[in-house]
């Protein structure tokens, strides 16, 4: 992974003294509460209903063992002993004290991380695919551009004040793992008709109140060229965005007011302007590349025959291993998730425990590497076939192997209400409820492929309008009422769910899950997913069973 | 009133006149839709004339202008309206203006670094008791990612 050099160390430092010293004029009251909201979001900080909630950067969602013990040991010195996986790839805190702040990124720059840019109308971490670099249908490991990406984007001047914030995610393989068309802008590393690596750029994509797929802009730019491209979006955005309403501040507003075509000329217009003064270097790609290269992966890694005869004699493991598990790149390795949606825990809670003892396994069997995913759960990418009947017996005692990735109870949710200050309703408690009421693994593996997302509020930091079920907290005059969504998804074949109905009660959201994958699984013909179930039949079948 | 010129706490010499104004003497600035409207007239003083942009006004709009002009001052109605640095960074890099580009109105110190990265060279704040916070603010990061327009 990308080691700091002396200069990006110097920037962590000195942005720790800066931030420091603004807390401090805050409370002396010599900087107004609005002018320090501002400074803090870029610090990640926001303040909620209890307590501040510090969101740290995952770049691109990868950290070092090194890394994972740091955050367990501010979970535990300044926070309740966890922390929270985001969408994002990020990782929040939930609890820490506003004057301690300076302190807890002081600790995070020791091991290279920090929280900048991670909230604010700025450009923020840049997300990728989880199993970037292994994955068997990659075109190009997408993490060195991540890289380039998080350079640029880091304390850029000229964007730090746009009219919303800014959110880029790239995809190097031919499966989105990493939700690049809801994003401002996505990439998609592809190659031209002469075999040359390049990217598809997608702008205007977005969740939240809007839900918009991004629309492609250049069907295929040079590599060479990739900053100053994202420099002409930005610029252009930066420019002519909505501001006078923040709802309609993104750049899928703009995209959507001009049309995409206008849109075009204007970045088109700008960048021949810059292009030829920004220009990525063969040679710089390739030193950042080099940060990347494979881990020295044992050749004789496949010739293990034990993985295959555990799965036969442990039903349990082999079930895990169909779940959890994903092909790798080079034969004998498997990537692993850790899934972080046990039954009884909050979706994306880990422990300062559990986050020290993924460190220690990370050391041990994935090369002292960790990855965080956009539904909230880790991957070790590079296990040996051999070790991992090991490694998910050690797993089990941490109760990070459920097996359940990719399925109903894998639930991507918010803080919500007990958590948020913005949030209209619970989102934690409701997956608690839908967790029971899905407690049978064998009926859990039977219904198979689904993403359900739940948000506490309109702004949807869980994505319900790509989940293939998508659950949306609302308010009605103080009662937390629930609006489902059919259909959705933020795969390659991106679609914005379609509303089952009328919100329904509290008491009835477990019923109606239930009702839902009822009909799925009488209507479904032998192995087709519930999405393709939902895209055939549509949704009245299920409307019906459930009104 | 001081400002910030080029690192240095200095007495201020412009001032910036409304629409409805009579022009007085000395150095002053102008709103775009006056300069358009009065270019002849004030270009016929013998002291400077410089042209306020807002937010909204477009910087390819003053480019043929910008020989004939000894400052532009960008307005800034609110903190968080960030129009202002690219029109700083385009005054800069794309039609070459090498005078002074001097911040205005509701910004914060701790967005002089920026401001300075962006080509802008002076600061004129609401509070001038905030000038030597903002002086200090410049030296807040040494090395930076990004290509640089001061």
């Amino acid at each position: 992974m990308y080691q700091y050099n002396n200069d990006d160390q110097t920037i962590l430092n000195e942005r720790v003294s800066q931030f420091r010293g603004q807390t401090e004029r805050y409370l002396k009251g010599e900087l107004g509460e609005d002018e320090f909201r501002a400074l803090r979001l870029m610090n990640g900080l926001y303040i909620q209903t209890h307590a501040p909630m510090l969101r740290v950067a995952g770049p691109y969602g990868l950290l070092s063992s090194k890394q994972l013990r740091m955050l367990a040991h501010v979970a535990r010195k300044y926070d309740k002993s966890y922390a929270h996986i985001t969408t994002r790839q990020n990782i929040q805190f939930n609890w820490p004290e506003l004057k301690n702040v300076p302190d807890i990124l002081a600790d995070l720059a020791s091991v290279q991380m920090h929280a900048i840019q991670t909230s604010g109308n700025c450009l923020r971490n840049t997300t990728t695919d989880p199993l970037a670099g292994v994955c068997i249908d990659e075109i190009e490991d997408p993490r060195p551009y991540c890289e380039i990406i998080r350079q640029w984007t880091t304390l850029h001047p000229e964007f730090a004040y746009l009219p919303r914030k800014f959110k880029i995610a790239v995809s190097g393989s031919e499966q989105d793992r990493a939700a690049t068309q809801l994003h401002d802008i996505g990439l998609h590393i592809i190659k031209n008709g002469t075999g040359e690596v390049g990217f598809r750029v997608l702008v205007g994509g977005g969740l939240g109140r809007t839900p918009v797929i991004g629309k492609v802009i250049r069907p295929f730019l040079e590599r060479k060229h990739l900053l100053s491209y994202l420099e002409a979006i930005v610029r252009v955005y930066n420019l002519n965005g909505r501001r006078d309403n923040k709802y309609k501040a993104r750049i899928k507003i703009l995209v959507r007011e001009s049309g995409i075509q206008k849109m075009t000329e204007w970045v088109e217009a700008e960048w021949q302007q810059i292009k030829n003064g920004m220009e990525l270097s063969d040679e710089h790609i390739k030193d950042i590349q080099a940060h990347f290269a494979l881990p020295n992966y044992e050749e004789k890694a496949s010739q293990d025959t034990s993985f295959e005869s555990k799965k036969e004699q442990n039903s349990n493991f082999s079930r895990w291993v169909k779940h959890n598990t994903e092909k790798h790149k080079t034969p004998g390795y498997r990537a692993v998730y850790l899934s972080l949606k046990a039954p009884d825990t909050p979706p994306g809670d880990i422990t300062s425990e559990q986050l020290d003892s993924v460190a220690e396994l990370a050391d041990q069997y994935s090369f002292g590497e960790i990855r965080t995913t956009h539904r909230q759960n880790l991957v070790l990418a590079d296990v040996k076939q051999a070790d991992l009947f090991e490694l998910w017996e050690k797993l089990k005692l941490l109760s990070l192997a459920t097996p359940n990735i990719g399925t109903a109870t894998d639930m991507i949710c918010c803080p919500g209400l007990e958590f948020c200050s913005l949030a209209n309703a619970s989102s934690i408690s409701i997956a608690k409820e839908i967790n029971e009421a899905l407690d049978d693994m064998d009926y859990i593996h039977d219904v198979g492929d689904l993403k359900i997302n739940m948000s506490g509020c309109m702004n949807g930091c869980a994505h319900q309008s790509v989940g293939h079920i998508g659950i949306l907290g609302v308010d009605k005059k103080g009662v937390e009422w629930y609006q489902l969504t059919l259909g959705g998804s933020s795969e390659n074949k991106a679609a914005i769910g379609k509303r089952l109905g009328p919100a329904v009660a509290k008491d009835q959201i477990t019923n109606v899950i239930t009702t839902i994958l009822d009909v799925y699984i009488k209507q479904r013909y032998d192995a087709e997913i519930f999405l393709d179930t939902v895209e055939r039949i549509g949704i009245i079948p299920f409307k019906e069973a459930v009104y | 009133m001081k400002i910030i010129k080029d690192k240095k706490i200095i007495e201020d010499n412009w001032t910036h006149i409304a629409d409805d104004d009579k022009i007085p003497k000395g150095n002053i600035t102008v709103s775009l839709s006056r300069w358009k409207k009065e270019k002849i007239k004030l270009l016929a003083r013998k002291e400077n004339t410089g042209i306020r942009l807002s937010p909204s006004d477009k910087v390819e709009d003053i480019a043929d202008d910008l020989e004939q002009i000894s400052l532009v001052a960008l307005e800034f109605p609110a903190f968080t309206d960030g129009r202002s640095f690219s029109h700083a960074k385009l005054l800069r890099s794309r039609y070459g203006f090498n005078s002074e580009i001097r911040a205005i109105g509701n910004y914060m110190p701790d967005q002089v670094f920026y401001l300075v990265r962006v080509g802008v060279n002076a600061f004129q704040l609401e509070s001038p008791e905030l000038l030597d916070t903002a002086l200090s603010t410049m030296n807040d990061f040494t090395v930076q990612y990004q290509a640089s327009s001061n």
